[in-house]
């Protein structure tokens, strides 16, 4: 980063950062080549990836058209193989990468060892990103991940304030992902198995987090709104509240030292990053990622829509001026999370 | 036109069209809808036997949909007269109308209370990322059905909604 003088008065200049949008169908992928995404990512339709949800994600051939359209688009597709394959199961996942290299995909994006070492000797020439579901978040860990596989980009968990995302970036030897806007979950990303305790799925072998077959949702006469997930009532809304995400992280609880029930955990709201975007690229960080391959084209269009004014803003030397995108958080809420600081609750 | 009143809009347009012309047009959306869109299908898996009631809350009456590949029917009964479903989706006519357009996002209807979803969540689930797949707009393709009274219809209410 280079600081210039404009209109006398001083402009810094960054790197372009990649901003990187998700696409849960053919349909939503489009919607983010349009919309300005330089790359999206997305999964087959199974558990090789973090979100294993009914009706969502990619048949073969669906990623085959959709890789060529967002090619001819200059779009790049980072394909997610970002859970961890199951003993005995390895197959699925080697073929998920296969076929991703045979469309040509740009990247892969994977949190196992396993995998990260099949990509490194059979797909050499393919950039590998290594998943926030790796959990990765020290120097340390991520130079093993470079130096052995030849990852080219890290995903950091949510956990780093803005500070230690710097200081990481000065001591590793490769690109930085950091997420900006979508899900706020504070559990240690990969290490999660809080909806396996309930459901007996998991986030991180599965794809699974709160299975939709598990959800039930009760509406009363008052319109109080009960989620429930397997035998757990995970919350209720009253009838004026916003309500969230059937996740257990999210649930309210009656726990000691509280006689009320409350968010033990996290309360139900979103990551918004839009007022750190400027302090994020002067850290360091290249690529900046939105959650939601599970959200609909409407999501995709308009939280990628804005992103992108927001970085060619900044790239422009102007304020990112990033559009209210309130509407579209979880609960109606949403925080700089630990990126701002550790003690944002 | 008040917010109220555009609420009421949809009730006031159907209230003289009696079932028995309402029904065979409903059929008519849904059989044009399953030709145009057949990939729709393979989203649902398993879902397409799924009975889907769909209530819009300010309309006295409901649909009950069977994606059915073969053969997709929709039904349309009185609101006193709710059939047996295995979900159902619940909410104002403009806001499901406005999420098969692809304008509101169903997660954040549901965020905000607007949209309720109740018995086979991953049913509903399914449905609601088939039709999203689905490019171009549903609603359109329901107006075209009625004409040109049909498509104006849904360009007034979209200019309102706007």
């Amino acid at each position: 980063m280079v600081t210039l003088v404009k209109e006398n008065k001083p402009t810094k200049i960054y790197q372009r950062p990649e901003l990187i949008c998700p696409a849960g169908t053919p349909a939503s992928m489009r919607t983010a080549v349009e919309a300005g995404a330089d790359a999206v990512y997305c999964g087959f339709q199974n558990a090789t990836n973090a979100r294993n949800f009914p009706g969502l994600n990619f048949t073969p051939d669906e990623m085959q058209k959709s890789i060529t359209h967002a090619h001819k688009n200059g779009t790049k597709v980072l394909l997610a193989v970002n859970t961890n394959p199951p003993a005995g199961k390895f197959q699925l996942w080697k073929d998920a990468i296969d076929l991703g290299a045979k469309f040509a995909v740009d990247a892969f994006i994977v949190a196992d060892i396993g995998l990260a070492n099949y990509i490194a000797i059979n797909h050499p020439n393919i950039r590998l990103h290594l998943s926030v579901q790796a959990a990765a978040s020290t120097p340390e860990a991520l130079n093993y991940y470079c130096q052995q596989f030849g990852v080219k980009r890290v995903v950091l968990p949510r956990i780093l304030t803005i500070a230690e995302i710097k200081d990481i970036k000065q001591q590793i030897n490769c690109e930085i992902e950091t997420f900006i806007f979508g899900n706020h979950g504070l559990m240690v990303e990969g290490r999660c198995s809080l909806t396996n305790y309930i459901t007996g799925l998991s986030t991180n072998m599965d794809g699974v987090c709160s299975p939709a077959n598990q959800v039930n949702y009760v509406q009363d006469e008052q319109q109080n709104l009960s989620t429930q997930l397997g035998d757990f009532t995970i919350d209720c809304f009253g009838r004026n509240e916003n309500a969230g995400y059937p996740t257990i992280c999210k649930g309210r609880y009656h726990a000691a030292p509280r006689d009320e029930g409350y968010y033990a955990f996290e309360e139900p709201l979103s990551l918004n990053l839009g007022n750190l975007l400027p302090d994020l690229m002067e850290a360091g960080v290249c690529a900046l990622k939105i959650e939601g391959r599970q959200r609909s084209r409407s999501y995709v269009k308009k939280v990628v829509t804005s992103f992108r004014t927001a970085v060619d803003n900044i790239m422009n030397g102007n304020e990112p001026d990033i559009a209210s995108l309130i509407a579209l958080t979880e609960g109606h809420k949403q925080t700089e999370g630990a990126f701002k600081s550790k003690k944002w609750r | 036109m008040s917010s109220q009143r555009l609420e009421r809009l949809p009730a006031i347009l159907l209230k003289p069209v009696p079932l028995f012309i309402l029904r065979p047009i409903a059929q008519q959306v849904t059989t044009r809808i399953a030709q145009k869109h057949p990939h729709l299908f393979a989203r649902l898996g398993k879902h397409t036997k799924t009975k889907y009631l769909i209530k819009p809350t300010n309309i006295p009456l409901v649909a009950l949909l069977i994606p059915d590949e073969n053969k997709p029917t929709m039904q349309i009964f009185k609101a006193t007269q709710i059939p047996k479903y295995d979900a159902v989706i619940e909410g104002k006519f403009l806001f499901l109308l406005s999420m098969l357009d692809g304008v509101h996002d169903g997660d954040a209807l549901f965020f905000n209370r607007a949209l309720s979803i109740g018995g086979d969540t991953e049913a509903v689930v399914c449905l609601r990322n088939a039709l999203d797949d689905v490019e171009g707009s549903v609603a359109s393709d329901i107006a075209d059905v009625f004409g040109v009274v049909g498509r104006s219809v849904l360009s007034f209410l979209r200019q309102k909604e706007a």
